[in-house]
C-alpha cells in the first residue's frame, strides 16, 4: 500500500512539474481571436430535446484546466446570473448542471454551442452579448462543477455562497446592521 | 547624511502632488496626527542624534583606550568604574521609560479626541462598498429617494461630520484618505466605521490600502471637499436620473450601450441599463477619472478604456469586449454626456 | 568522574586521539553524506542553504525595486510582481533569517556549551532535512509558475479558494508546515543542549550571552510556532476540505486568522532579532576586550523581550478598529518593548566606551548595527501609536521600518557575525580590507534604499502597489531607492567574493585569532567533529581570559588562558557526553549519543510525501502518516550501541 502511494506521488510529482506550468496561468491578456461576440450566430439552435446530440466538431476549451480561468467562470456564472436560473449547479429553475446525462451533449463544444445559441424553454442566447473567451471561462467553470477539471486547479468549495455583507448581517441574529 | 536626504527629499517633493499625504492635513483628525508626528519625530530625532553622539565617542574613546595600552587596573579602580557604568546605564534606561511614558500619553489622548469627533450631532453616513478594484459609496438616508450610489468620487460639504461605514464584496480592503484621516479595513461580513471631517475646500485621493490582488495598485477614488451650497447643488444633481439623449448621434450611442454586455455590470439610471457588478454611470461624465483613478476621464482614455481595459488594468473584472469601431464613437459621446 | 585542574600527563595522547577521531568520524560517500549528525556540519549546511535562499530572494528584491523604479512600469505586469514580492517575503521570513539564524545556533551553541554535539543529534539532521524539503517545494512551485501571489500573510478570503485559485496557497501553507516542524525540532534539542549539557560550573549566571539569546529564542519559538501552525491548516483545511474557519460567506472570520497568524508573526520578528543580539554581544566582548557592561541586565532584558514579543500581535492588525482600551493596551506593551531593546544598546554602548575596541570588520557591522537598528526601533515606536500608525499603517513607512529593524538588526550582526567566527570555521581569517568596502557597501546601500521610503509612506505611498501614477510624485525617491538597492547587491557579491577567496587565500587563524572568552575558541579552527579532545570546564563567566577569582570587573588584559581546566574521566571509544545539572552545571551522569544515521534522512522523506502530497489529496496525510510511522520504527529500532576496541 505505502510502495503503490509512494510510485503514485511520484507520478503525481512528476506530471505537475510538467503541468502546472498550464494549470497556474493567469491568461489575463484574452487573445483576440477569443474576443469575437459571434453576433450573426443563430438565436436559436435547431436541436429539440430527446433528439440525437448533433457531434460537435472538435473544440478544445483554450482555457481549460486553468485555475484562474475556472475562477473567472465563477464569478461570471454569478455575474451573468447563470445562478439565476441553475442556482448553484443543483438546478431550480433550469436544469441541474451537475449530472452526467446532458440533454444537448456535456462536451466543452456542446456547452459552447449552448451558451452561445440558447435553447428552448427558457435557456436564453448569448451570442452577441458576452465575448467567446468568457464563454469558454464558463465552460471550463461548469465542467469542473462535475469533476471534470484536475483537482489540482479547481477550488474544492465555492466562497460564494453568500458574500454580499447587508445579506450575510440579516443571516446572523443580532448582528448590528 | 541625513541632513543631505533630507535635501533630496525636499527637492523631490516641492512640485510633487499633496493630495494623498499624511504630512499635508485637510481635517482635524489629519491635522492632529500630523501634529503628533511632528512631536515623535523631534523627541525621537534627538534621542537617534544623542545616542549617535555617544556611540561616535565611544569609537573614539574606546580606540584611545586601546593606543594607551595602559597596565591591568587595579581592582578597587576597575570596581568603581564598573558602578559607575551601570549606574549610567540605570539611568539612560529611565529617562527611556519617562520618554515613552510621555509619548504613550500623547498618543492615546490624541486617539481619543479622533475618536470623539463622532460623539457630538448627527453625521451623514456614506457606505462604502470596496469591490475588487473600485469604490462603492452610497449616501444613506431615510428617505429612499434621497438614497445616492455612485462609484470611485464623492463630495462632501467641509465642515461636517460624515460616518463612513464601510464593508466588502469580496475580499479585505482598506479605505484610506491620507489628507482627512487614517485607514479602517472593510472586511467582509462586517462592518467598520471612521468619522472623517474636512475642514478645508481641496481635492483629496484616497487609496486602498490592503493588499486586495492583482489591481491592488490601481484602486483610488476622490473625495471632493467643497462648501455646503456647492455640495448641496452636486448632491442635488447627481440624485436625478440620467439626462435623455439630445441628439440623434447620442441616442446612437445609448443604443449601442445597451446593445453591448455593458448592461450586465453596469447601471444607468433612467434606461434598462441595470448591471451592479461594476460601477453607476448614470452620472459618469461628471467624474474625474475611470476605472477608480486610473486614467483622467477624456474621451480619448475612456475609447481606450472600453476597447481594451486588460491593457491599462491588466486582471480587473471588465469585460474585453469586440466594440465595432462605427459603434465605439456615440458610445464615448453619450457617456461623456452623462454628467 | 570528575573535574580537576590540568591534568599533568595523559598517556598515549596519539591514540586516544585517533580513537576519538574514529569514534566521532562520519560515513564515507553519499550515504555517509545523508547519514551525518555532527552539528557543525549540519549547521553549516542550514547557513549555506539559508545563503542560497538569501540569493534568490535578494534576486526577487532586485526585480521588485526595478519595477518600482518609474511611474506606469511594464517590467514587470501585476500578476508577476504579487508572486515576486510574496515569494520574497516568505524567502526571507520563512527560508532565510530564521533558519540561518538556527544554523548560527546548531554551530556554535554545543561549542560555546563545551561539549560535543547537540542533545539529540538526530532529530538535528532531521530538522534539516524539513528545513531542505520546505526550500525545495516553494521553489519548486516558483519555477513552474505555481509561485504563491497573496502576500506572504495570506489573508482570508484573498488566500481563499475563489480569490486565488490553483495550489499556490496551498504551497505556501505547507513549505509553513516544514519550516515550522524543522524550527520546533530545533528549539527543543537547543534548550535540552543549554540546559543539561553546558561544561561543569557553566552556572547559570556564566552562561554566554549568545547562549542566552538561543534559549530565549528557542523556547518563543515553541511558544510562537504552534500558532502559525493553527493559522496554516485553518487555512488549507479551508482550501483543501471545504472547511469554513475562515471563510466569512460561512459565518469564518478572516479576523481570527489574522489574530492567529500574528500571534505568530509578530513573535516571529523577535525569533530572528534575538539571536542577533547575542552575536553583537559576542562581538562586542570580543572586540573591546573586555567584559560586558551589566551581564545580568543584559540576560534579564533578553528574557523580557521574549515575554513581552507575545504581548503586542495587534500592533499589526490597528487598521481593523479596535476598542479604545484595548488600542491604549497595544500601544503600550509595544512601546515597552523599546526599553527593554534599549538596555541592551546602553549596555554596549558601556562596553564599547570604556573597553579598548579593535575596529575589525566584525564591528564595523556592529557599529552599522547600532545606527540602523536604533532609527529601526525609533520608527517602531512611531508604529505602537495608533493615531500614527493609522496613517503609516501598509505604507512605504512601515516597509522602511521593518528593513531597519530586520536588515540592520539581524542582518548586520549576522555579517558581523559570520566575518567574527569565519576563521572558527574554516581556519582561515576572512579579509579585512575587503570586508571593510563590503561594509560600507551595504551600509551606505541600504540608507539609501531604505531611508527615502520612510518618506515615501508619509506621502501616501501604499505598500504592495505593482505601479503607480506620475502624477503622485514618487519617481525620484523610488529611483533613489532602486540605485541603493544595486549598491546592496554589490554589497553582497563582495562578501561572497570574500568568503570563497578568503577559503584558499585567507590567512591561517589559528585557534584564537581574537584572543576572545568564550569556549568555542579552545576547539581547533576548523574544529575536529568531537569539539574538544578534552571537555573544557567553565572556571569563569569568560573562561578563556584570564581573571580575577571575583566575578571580573575589568578584563582589560585580553589574553589565552595557557593551562585551562578540563574534564577528564569520559570514555573515548563512544559518543560519551557530560549531562550537568540545570542550575550549577555541576557533573551528573555520562550520556552515550546517538552516532549518524540515515533513518532521519529516511524519516524526512516520508513526512515530505505526506506534506507535499497532502496539497494535492487529503489523503496523503493518512498515507504519509503510516509511512512516515514505518519510518520512525527504523529509526528507533533498538540496536547494540557502537563501541569501538581501543
Amino acid at each position: 500500500m505505502a510502495s503503490l502511494r509512494y510510485s503514485k506521488s511520484a507520478f503525481f510529482a512528476a506530471a505537475l512539474l510538467l503541468a502546472s506550468c498550464q494549470r497556474e496561468k493567469h491568461d489575463i491578456q484574452p487573445a483576440p481571436t477569443r474576443l469575437a461576440i459571434y453576433g450573426d450566430a443563430a438565436r436559436q439552435s435547431a436541436l429539440r430535446p430527446g433528439g440525437s446530440v448533433k457531434p460537435q466538431p472538435v473544440v478544445t476549451n483554450p482555457y481549460n484546466a486553468s485555475g484562474y480561468d475556472i475562477s473567472e467562470g465563477q464569478r461570471l456564472y454569478d455575474w451573468y446570473n447563470c445562478s439565476g436560473c441553475h442556482f448553484a449547479g443543483g438546478g431550480g429553475i433550469g436544469p441541474p448542471l451537475i449530472k452526467k446525462e446532458w440533454i444537448y451533449g456535456g462536451e466543452p463544444a456542446n456547452l459552447f454551442d449552448t451558451i452561445v445559441k440558447g435553447r428552448p424553454n427558457g435557456m436564453p442566447s448569448w451570442g452577441g452579448r458576452i465575448p467567446e473567451y468568457q464563454i469558454w471561462q464558463i465552460v471550463a467553470y461548469v465542467r469542473s462543477m462535475n469533476g471534470e477539471q484536475p483537482t489540482s486547479a479547481t477550488p474544492t468549495r465555492p466562497d460564494t455562497i453568500e458574500t454580499n455583507p447587508q445579506n450575510l448581517v440579516n443571516r446572523v441574529p443580532g448582528a448590528t446592521k | 547624511m541625513k541632513r543631505l536626504w533630507f535635501a533630496l527629499a525636499a527637492l523631490a517633493y516641492s512640485a510633487a502632488a499633496q493630495q494623498q499625504s499624511a504630512l499635508n492635513p485637510a481635517g482635524p483628525q489629519s491635522g492632529r496626527i500630523a501634529g503628533l508626528w511632528w512631536f515623535f519625530f523631534y523627541l525621537l530625532g534627538a534621542i537617534f542624534i544623542i545616542v549617535m553622539l555617544i556611540m561616535l565617542r565611544t569609537l573614539m574613546r574606546g580606540h584611545r583606550n586601546a593606543e594607551e595600552n595602559q597596565p591591568l587596573e587595579n581592582h578597587e579602580r576597575a570596581q568603581t568604574r564598573e558602578t559607575r557604568l551601570r549606574s549610567i546605564v540605570t539611568v539612560s534606561s529611565v529617562v527611556t521609560v519617562v520618554l515613552l511614558f510621555i509619548l504613550l500619553v500623547a498618543s492615546i489622548s490624541i486617539g481619543k479626541a479622533n475618536a470623539d469627533l463622532g460623539a457630538s450631532g448627527k453625521p451623514m453616513i456614506i457606505q462604502v462598498i470596496g469591490n475588487q478594484w473600485w469604490w462603492q459609496f452610497s449616501y444613506l438616508n431615510d428617505d429612499p429617494s434621497q438614497v445616492l450610489t455612485t462609484a470611485n468620487e464623492i463630495h462632501i460639504p467641509i465642515g461636517k461630520t460624515v460616518l463612513i461605514q464601510g464593508q466588502s464584496n469580496d475580499v479585505i480592503h482598506s479605505f484610506w484618505v491620507p489628507n482627512l484621516h487614517g485607514k479602517r479595513d472593510l472586511i467582509p461580513s462586517r462592518v467598520t466605521t471612521e468619522y472623517i471631517r474636512a475642514d478645508r475646500p481641496g481635492i483629496y485621493r484616497g487609496q486602498c490600502a490592503e493588499f486586495c490582488g492583482l489591481q491592488h495598485a490601481h484602486m483610488a477614488f476622490y473625495i471632493v471637499a467643497e462648501p455646503e451650497d456647492k455640495f448641496k447643488a452636486w448632491m442635488q444633481a447627481q440624485l436625478q436620473p440620467a439626462v435623455a439623449p439630445a441628439t440623434p448621434a447620442l441616442a446612437q450611442g445609448q443604443q449601442n450601450f445597451l446593445n453591448y454586455a455593458c448592461v450586465y455590470c453596469h447601471q444607468i439610471r433612467g434606461t434598462t441599463a441595470s448591471g451592479t457588478n461594476g460601477p453607476d454611470l448614470t452620472h459618469f461624465g461628471s467624474r474625474r477619472t475611470i476605472a477608480a483613478g486610473t486614467l483622467p476621464n477624456t474621451p480619448g482614455n475612456l475609447g481606450g478604456w472600453i476597447v481594451n481595459p486588460q491593457s491599462i488594468k491588466p486582471g480587473n473584472h471588465m469585460a474585453t469586449i469586440a466594440v465595432k469601431p462605427d459603434d465605439l464613437q456615440p458610445m464615448i459621446q453619450y457617456l461623456e454626456s452623462l454628467k | 568522574m570528575a573535574t580537576q585542574d590540568v591534568s599533568p600527563h595523559i598517556p598515549n595522547e596519539h591514540a586516544e586521539l585517533s580513537l576519538l577521531d574514529r569514534v566521532w568520524q562520519n560515513g564515507r560517500g553519499i550515504f555517509g553524506w545523508l547519514s551525518v549528525t555532527t552539528h557543525h556540519a549540519i549547521g553549516m549546511r542550514y547557513i549555506v542553504t539559508a545563503f542560497v535562499m538569501l540569493l534568490l530572494g535578494g534576486i526577487e528584491a532586485l526585480l521588485v525595486r526595478i519595477q518600482l523604479a518609474h511611474s506606469n512600469n511594464t517590467f514587470l505586469g501585476p500578476d508577476r510582481y504579487n508572486e515576486i514580492f510574496t515569494t520574497h517575503g516568505t524567502t526571507m521570513m520563512f527560508l532565510f533569517a530564521v533558519p540561518v539564524m538556527e544554523g548560527m545556533a546548531i554551530y556554535l551553541v554545543p561549542m560555546m556549551c563545551g561539549t560535543r554535539n547537540v542533545a539529540f543529534p538526530r532529530l538535528n539532521a532531521f530538522g534539516y532535512w524539513l528545513y531542505l524539503g520546505g526550500c525545495l517545494f516553494l521553489y519548486w512551485g516558483v519555477f513552474t509558475n505555481a509561485a504563491p501571489d497573496m502576500g506572504w500573510f495570506a489573508y482570508p478570503p484573498l488566500s481563499g479558494p475563489q480569490f486565488t485559485p490553483g495550489k499556490r496557497t496551498d504551497i505556501w501553507a505547507q513549505m509553513i508546515t516544514f519550516t515550522e516542524v524543522s524550527a520546533l525540532c530545533v528549539a527543543t534539542e537547543l534548550i535540552a543542549t543549554i540546559f543539561k549539557m553546558r561544561a561543569p560550573r557553566m552556572s547559570l549566571n556564566r552562561i554566554p550571552l549568545f547562549v542566552w539569546s538561543i534559549l530565549v529564542q528557542s523556547f518563543m519559538t515553541i511558544f510562537a510556532m504552534p500558532a502559525i501552525v493553527i493559522a496554516s491548516s485553518y487555512l488549507l483545511s479551508d482550501r483543501t476540505v471545504a472547511t469554513h474557519f475562515v471563510n466569512p460567506a460561512e459565518g469564518g472570520d478572516p479576523i481570527l486568522y489574522q489574530h492567529v497568524f500574528w500571534f505568530f508573526g509578530h513573535p516571529e520578528v523577535y525569533i530572528i532579532f534575538i539571536p542577533a543580539l547575542g552575536f553583537v554581544s559576542a562581538i562586542v566582548t570580543a572586540h573591546s576586550r573586555r567584559a560586558i557592561v551589566g551581564y545580568p541586565a543584559m540576560v534579564l532584558s533578553l528574557i523580557a523581550n521574549g515575554f513581552i514579543a507575545f504581548g503586542l500581535w495587534v500592533h499589526h492588525m490597528f487598521a481593523t478598529g479596535l476598542p479604545q482600551i484595548g488600542e491604549a493596551y497595544f500601544t503600550a506593551s509595544s512601546m515597552m518593548i523599546a526599553v527593554t531593546s534599549g538596555i541592551q544598546i546602553f549596555c554596549w554602548l558601556a562596553t564599547l566606551w570604556s573597553g579598548k575596541v579593535r575596529l575589525t570588520t566584525a564591528l564595523h557591522f556592529v557599529y552599522g548595527f547600532l545606527v540602523i537598528f536604533v532609527l529601526g526601533g525609533l520608527t517602531g515606536v512611531v508604529l505602537a501609536s495608533v493615531p500614527l500608525d493609522l496613517q503609516v499603517h501598509d505604507t512605504f513607512f512601515v516597509v522602511a521600518h521593518f528593513h531597519y529593524v530586520l536588515i540592520g538588526g539581524a542582518l548586520f550582526p549576522l555579517f558581523g557575525a559570520l566575518y567574527h567566527w569565519y576563521p572558527k570555521m574554516t581556519g582561515r581569517m576572512m579579509s579585512e580590507r575587503l570586508g571593510k568596502i563590503n561594509f560600507w557597501f551595504l551600509f551606505i546601500g541600504f540608507n539609501l534604499t531604505f531611508f527615502p521610503m520612510h518618506i515615501l509612506g508619509l506621502h501616501g505611498m501604499p505598500r504592495r502597489v505593482y505601479t503607480y501614477g506620475p502624477e503622485m510624485g514618487w519617481d525620484n525617491l523610488n529611483l533613489l531607492a532602486t540605485i541603493g538597492a544595486f549598491i546592496i547587491a554589490i554589497g553582497g557579491i563582495l562578501f561572497l567574493v570574500n568568503v570563497f577567496w578568503s577559503r584558499r587565500h585567507g590567512r591561517i587563524a589559528g585557534n584564537n585569532p581574537w584572543e576572545a572568552d568564550s569556549l568555542e575558541w579552545a576547539a581547533a579552527s576548523p574544529p575536529k567533529n568531537y569539539n574538544f579532545e578534552f571537555l573544557p570546564v567553565a572556571t569563569s563567566r569568560y573562561p578563556l581570559w584570564v581573571a580575577p577569582e571575583s566575578e571580573p570587573a575589568s578584563l582589560s588584559k585580553a589574553k589565552t588562558q595557557p593551562d585551562r581546566a578540563v574534564v577528564t574521566g569520559l570514555r573515548n571509544d563512544r559518543r560519551e557526553v557530560l549531562v550537568t545539572t540545570l542550575m550549577d552545571a555541576e557533573p551528573h551522569h555520562r550520556y552515550v549519543l546517538p552516532g549518524s544515521s540515515i533513518w532521519p534522512f529516511i524519516t524526512a522523506i516520508c513526512v515530505s510525501i505526506g506534506f507535499i502530497g497532502s496539497v494535492f489529496n487529503p489523503w496523503y496525510i493518512i498515507s504519509g502518516s503510516i509511512i512516515s510511522g514505518l519510518a520512525l520504527l527504523g529509526w528507533f529500532w533498538p540496536r547494540k550501541l557502537l563501541e569501538l576496541e581501543p
